[in-house]
């Protein structure tokens, strides 16, 4: 199974590219037992969404 | 849409000069772009097919105008390797040799509220500027301009594995700086 460092490699690389099904699985099992890593891939969905909203002039003046 | 005149343009400035200096990180060099981008799309005007609204339009314009300067300094080397610690080492920094967190992320609860607290963006520009020069770019042209891994490999001559890098390391300084100044520190 892969590391938290790997894992947190891979879910970052999932936001650029689309991941082997070997990546997908060890992702998977990983993200069952692991409460940070979750918490990294929600944050990382956050932070993708945050610059967006950003650039289009979303934040309260 | 019709082709537009000059005051349908210029009321996309704004929001066209924000995309640059994220992008451009330098005020005067976002404003030449903007600028060249509105000229361009003056002149080119009659060529607009009406299939997208003048936004898109004139994002696409910028977006050729900005690839253009970062390649540009790419190939000139004004685009420097960080200094100090390599972005390789910036990642090894947060792990053990184990492979786990130095600190395990927290969760951020509800973290969208934070989208409508003015002091967060503040943290959030502060958090952005503080990823090294290169890293930032990068970034910015992933997040921002939303090019693929291989338009950012092809515009800056760079391999997909050294891209995936910055673009890691990107987040997770992105992350930690956001979680240490806004969403509480960890073990919260």
């Amino acid at each position: 199974m892969p590391s938290c460092k790997e894992v947190s490699k891979l879910l970052s690389q999932a936001q650029d590219r689309r991941l082997g099904w070997r990546e997908k699985l060890g992702l998977e099992l990983h993200l069952k037992l692991c409460d940070g890593c979750n918490n990294f891939r929600r944050q990382l969905d956050f932070i993708r969404a945050a610059v967006q909203r950003y650039r289009d002039g979303g934040k309260p003046r | 849409m019709s082709a537009p005149g000059n005051e349908d343009l210029q009321q996309h400035r704004p929001y066209l000069l924000r995309y640059a200096v994220l992008q451009l990180r330098d005020a005067d060099v976002a404003e030449d772009v903007v600028q060249e981008t509105l000229l361009a799309a003056l002149e080119g005007r009659a060529g607009f097919s009406g299939k997208s609204s003048h936004k898109t339009w004139l994002t696409g314009i910028l977006k050729h105008k900005i690839i253009d300067v970062m390649r540009r300094k790419s190939r000139e080397q004004t685009l420097t390797p960080n200094e100090g610690e390599s972005d390789a080492d910036a990642i090894d920094a947060l792990f053990k040799h184990d492979g786990h967190w130095q600190q395990f992320p927290a969760s951020w609860g509800n973290p969208e509220r934070a989208l409508e607290d003015k002091r967060f963006w503040e943290m959030f520009e502060i958090c952005s500027q503080r990823m090294p020069e290169r890293t930032a770019r990068v970034f910015m042209m992933r997040e921002v301009m939303e090019l693929s891994s291989e338009e950012i490999c092809k515009a800056l001559d760079i391999t997909p594995t050294n891209l995936w890098v910055m673009l890691h390391r990107a987040r997770l300084s992105l992350r930690a700086c956001l979680e240490i100044n806004w969403f509480g520190g960890p073990g919260k």
